[in-house]
């Protein structure tokens, strides 16, 4: 239990994947212009995160490695597999927050639907395979990778809303800005880099 | 002649050398209200308080701090050789070698910081802004007396383009000034601003047997003049056998509550007369600037409070855990150690980053208590934890103020 509670906290902001690994940053520059939208949107990448990645570690598990039920290495499938079941997590993601949420679906517009591209969540996936994680472990690791993710999406927005009535010099209005908030951010989280749990 | 009329008539051309007018306004509204005020009709609110005063008070604040920084430079450097180990024995001495190491940290952190604010603000075509002046005398009190000054005047130019003007200046920016100059050095250049070595200046190395180095200002100016006053100056020694420099969180860290008090006693961590950044060290006088802030009504009380109420819960938290030597320090100790009462009492308040609601400023307050003391701790890459803390808060103050905001919102709205 220990073992997973140092890995959900070390995902999410230790090793963060948008302040940490930079990943998943055209959604995360884009959509990070409201709180409300970027706060949906981190909950789907959650979710997603969530779902596909202990999904991808039981195909990577029984289908690709040659320990598996096919006895074969199929890792070379591993890419287009993994993507498969993104894309197929957001589109249940999609048509949830089209029914329920139309405004917020509105918002999202198509960040949406590119949640399938975000590299985070590949990354995230790529990542569990590389750190050799178990299943429960693979389990916490999404939820606090989507979690750290959705802290930032969330703290840069809140950010950027409170920016937009400040004298940013005409150059650096928009995107500039973002980069450079994202750089900052990445340096304030680098308080956190180095503890670990599993030490104790 | 008055003083103003000596300002009329060197008033330089705002349009023919903006620069120069900056650097004139911002000395004339030292000496004077600006003459063109709200007029006494109206309904706004009128105060004598504005930016600039406001400014001042947080550097009157800090003042006994220079003086006791200064001193304590000297008297940590005299300690390392074994001289003068009585608090005000060789007084003069070491306030003035503490002034030699601290005034060019103050001098180079003025002027690049405000050199940089007087350029933009001249581009601008509006008055400097006071901004840096709060920043400017924190900056050196919160470097390690030995640091490069070439490094310094980096560190305060990132902070001041990346930090602040690019935000769009004075009361924009989101991540404190000061503390992100600090950052910067201590990324950047971790080896002048980490570990056992840096806290005592004057020296090579802190291993027995090292000597002294006095560079020359010391050596061709200070000890000439004061020979002429009869005094010997500062001669060359080495530190004394059984000299280490570590301060009281690193020896904690190794060792827990025990290891510190068998180098420093309790008084002389309260009264701060231990190695430390030049103006971490002295607890009463933080606490009386501290008080000041307060009562002028420029510091907020809420996230001083909220911070000590968040600090504290942690550490008797980790106290229970107990499964470090650090954590095993009885959590009222805690306070005794490192920075914690200069980051609450100068950092944490400052109002431009802190959270802008009072329900923010308790949660923006605890949150800095709690991640401070988890990252001194628990985190074995850094030996304190509060600038880091502080500068991870700020990511979120303005995130706490927009669900407060929201709260409140919300509550209304059912209300109606």
């Amino acid at each position: 239990m220990g073992e997973l509670a140092n890995i959900f906290i070390k995902s999410a902001f230790i090793e963060n994947l948008a302040l940490s690994y930079f990943l998943g940053m055209c959604s995360f520059l884009a959509v990070s212009k409201s709180v409300k939208t970027a706060f949906g949107l981190g909950l789907a990448v959650i979710f997603v995160l969530g779902i596909t990645m202990p999904i991808n570690w039981l195909i990577n598990t029984y289908l690709l490695s040659d320990t598996g039920i096919f006895g074969q290495d199929f890792t070379f499938l591993r890419l287009i597999l993994f993507i498969a079941v993104i894309a197929s997590m957001v589109q249940l993601v999609e048509m949830v927050v089209e029914k329920f949420s139309p405004s917020l679906y509105n918002s999202l517009g198509i960040f949406l639907p590119l949640i399938t591209v975000n590299c985070a969540i590949l990354g995230g996936s790529l990542f569990m395979v590389s750190k050799e994680y178990n299943f429960a472990e693979s389990v916490s690791f999404g939820l606090g990778g989507g979690f750290g993710w959705f802290l930032a999406i969330v703290a840069i927005a809140a950010i950027r809303e409170k920016i937009k009535y400040s004298a940013v010099p005409p150059a650096l209005r928009g995107l500039g800005m973002a980069f450079m908030l994202t750089g900052l951010m990445g340096l304030a989280f680098m308080g956190l880099m180095g503890i670990d749990l599993s030490s104790f | 002649m008055g003083l103003i009329d000596v300002f009329k008539k060197i008033e330089p051309d705002k349009k023919k050398s903006p620069v120069l007018h900056t650097l004139f306004d911002a000395v004339f509204t030292f000496a004077y209200t600006p003459n063109n005020v709200t007029a006494a009709k109206g309904v706004q609110i009128r105060d004598g308080m504005d930016l600039k005063r406001t400014m001042i008070h947080v550097v009157i604040a800090m003042s006994a701090l220079f003086i006791f920084g200064a001193f304590n430079i000297g008297h940590q450097h005299f300690l390392a050789q074994g001289l003068h180990t009585g608090l005000v024995e060789a007084f003069g001495l070491k306030l003035i070698y503490g002034l030699v190491k601290f005034l060019p940290l103050f001098i180079v952190a003025n002027v690049v910081g405000l050199g940089i604010e007087i350029i933009i603000a001249a581009r601008k075509g509006h008055a400097v802004e006071e901004g840096f002046l709060v920043s400017g005398a924190l900056i050196p009190l919160i470097m390690p007396p030995d640091l490069p000054l070439w490094i310094l005047a980096v560190s305060v130019a990132f902070a001041v383009i990346i930090g602040k003007e690019a935000f769009g200046g004075t009361g924009m920016n989101i991540w404190n000034i000061a503390l992100l100059s600090r950052v910067f050095v201590f990324f950047a250049y971790p080896t002048y601003i980490a570990g056992d070595n840096v806290w005592v200046a004057g020296f090579d190395g802190l291993a027995p047997g090292s000597a002294t180095e006095y560079g020359f200002v010391i050596s061709s100016i200070v000890n000439p003049i004061l020979e002429i006053f009869g005094s010997s100056g500062f001669q060359p020694g080495v530190v004394v056998d059984g000299y280490s420099g570590a301060t009281p969180l690193s020896l904690a860290y190794q060792g827990g509550w025990d290891a510190v008090t068998a180098q420093f006693s309790e008084a002389q961590m309260f009264w701060g007369t231990i190695p430390g950044s030049v103006g971490e060290t002295s607890k009463p006088l933080i606490a009386l600037g501290a008080i000041f802030l307060i009562v002028t009504g420029i510091a907020s009380w809420r996230i001083m409070l909220s911070m000590i109420i968040g600090a504290a819960l942690t550490a008797m938290l980790l106290n229970i855990w107990g499964a470090s030597p650090m954590m095993t320090v009885p959590w009222i100790y805690q306070f005794y150690m490192g920075s914690f009462l200069f980051a609450m009492a100068f950092m944490a308040t400052d109002p431009v980053t802190a959270s802008g609601t009072n329900t923010g400023k308790w949660f923006y307050g605890f949150l800095i208590g709690a991640i401070g003391m988890i990252i001194r701790t628990i985190n074995p890459a850094y030996p304190e934890g509060w600038m880091l803390a502080i500068l991870f808060v700020n990511t979120f103050a303005p995130l706490i103020d927009h669900y407060v905001l929201q709260a409140n919102i919300t509550k209304r709205l059912k209300r109606a």
